[in-house]
């Protein structure tokens, strides 16, 4: 069994002296494993850095084994933003993220193509990553909540139907609530920042704190809650850096 | 094959990085045929190694004294300290004599694969050290991976009260490395971080 396909590499980590055991997502074939014979060595290592795009070829003699991995290096993600430090730290959680979430050899192309463009755009041009790669990064984890069954609905309030003036969700069932029929409970419920409503708002750092807080109650409580895992350190991590960032519209974390 | 004290030689040098069973059995069969000039010397300096040899408590370096020889040598520079990830490139610096000033080993860089979170680096000493004061720079010298770069800024947050400069090794094109021949992660460092001529 063998195939080749585009891939983003998701971790990478040491086997033996200089091979590496790889998890890379593809469209095609979702979230897959494999042997690298000299992975983790002088020449192969840079290309196994997560948020590279390759092209990955993976075969084995039983579908149900490991296989061996090769690749070639087609977009170093990495290497452009290493001295970025939020753009890293959004490509850093989108790969732990996919790498701890997705189901191995499960296709997901929608998430294949929602981490592709997010690490497009953090990597073409990093300061423009700095600015809208959180919005990205928080649809993208939004959609792959969706992707794996447990979607918000953000379609329209769950009290009244309205489709207009939607600031918050419900911790319980994932839906959409408008501020007016939110009342009394405002403090029970997760607040929605717009970004999640409109793909072509940016959102501030605040709003980025408030979506990390929402898709992160939902990851933690649907899926790794059930698997009795925390959420990725690198998730952590990037919510430390936007909690050190200014209230509103700063770019203290761009640096 | 030949007893068992043998085989459990062979077995403890084919542990070792860069041997396996095969050379193991050959580096075994060196030191057994000169033992008075390779294989007793080589157990007397192991076993005078394993009694002496510590980690020295200021900066993690491997030493036979605590401070180590580094950090009490008064021809070094104090007020600069190079961080690096393992002692093994705390001696790659000391092999090219690039840097004269002291050194602190981290013993790792941040990685959620690996389970290396901020408690389980060397940092406490590192951060007593600047809080004793006359530390005016520290390099960050990180391996240039997602792990390395992300430790690097986090360090240099935490770094940033001290009001001490943080600065990081550059990335780019090796000695003696022509363009072609290198991958376009290094290739992209190298042009990003390029300077004026």
């Amino acid at each position: 069994m063998e195939w080749d396909a585009p891939a983003l590499v998701l971790s990478a980590h040491a086997h033996g002296e200089g091979g590496a055991v790889a998890h890379v997502l593809t469209a095609e074939h979702g979230a897959f494993r494999g042997l690298v014979r000299g992975g983790a060595g002088r020449k192969d290592a840079a290309t196994w850095q997560a948020g590279n795009m390759v092209s990955a070829r993976w075969f084995a003699r039983l579908p149900e084994q490991l296989g061996t991995l090769s690749a070639e290096l087609v977009h170093p993600s990495a290497a452009r933003i290493m001295a970025h430090r939020l753009p890293l730290a959004l490509l850093s959680a989108a790969c732990a993220l996919a790498d701890a979430a997705l189901p191995e050899r499960e296709p997901h192309p929608r998430v294949f193509d929602g981490l592709l463009a997010l690490l497009t755009l953090l990597s073409v041009d990093p300061s423009e990553g700095a600015r809208r790669g959180p919005a990205a990064f928080l649809r993208w984890e939004a959609l792959v909540l969706s992707d794996l069954g447990y979607g918000l609905d953000l379609s329209g309030c769950a009290v009244t139907g309205q489709t207009t003036g939607l600031r918050w969700v419900s911790p319980r069932t994932g839906r959409a609530v408008s501020d007016e029929a939110a009342g009394p409970w405002r403090d029970r419920l997760l607040p929605l920042p717009p970004l999640f409503l409109d793909p072509s708002e940016d959102g501030t750092p605040s709003q980025w704190r408030d979506g990390l807080r929402l898709t992160g109650a939902f990851l933690q409580r649907d899926l790794f809650g059930q698997r009795h895992r925390p959420l990725p350190a690198a998730r952590s991590r990037l919510h430390d850096l936007l909690d050190a960032a200014p209230a509103e519209g700063g770019s203290g974390t761009s640096a | 094959m030949g007893g068992p004290e043998i085989e459990r030689l062979i077995e403890l040098l084919s542990r070792l990085p860069g041997l396996g069973p095969r050379s193991a059995r050959r580096a075994a069969l060196t030191l057994l045929r000169q033992p008075q000039t390779r294989l007793l010397p080589l157990a007397d300096a192991m076993q005078r190694a394993g009694q002496s040899v510590r980690t020295c408590s200021r900066c993690g370096n491997l030493d036979s004294r605590d401070p180590c020889s580094i950090c009490t040598d008064d021809h070094r520079d104090g007020s600069v300290i190079c961080v690096v990830e393992g002692v093994g490139d705390l001696w790659a610096l000391e092999r090219a004599a690039v840097h004269r000033g002291l050194y602190h080993v981290l013993g790792g860089t941040l990685s959620a694969l690996a389970g290396i979170g901020p408690e389980d680096l060397n940092l406490r000493p590192l951060l007593s050290r600047l809080e004793e004061g006359g530390v005016r720079e520290v390099i960050l010298a990180l391996g240039a991976t997602v792990d390395g770069a992300t430790t690097a800024h986090w360090l240099a947050d935490r770094l940033q009260p001290f009001g001490v400069t943080v600065s990081r090794v550059a990335q780019g094109v090796p000695m003696g490395g022509a363009l072609d021949v290198l991958d376009d992660g290094t290739l992209a460092a190298a042009l990003m971080a390029r300077r004026a001529g």
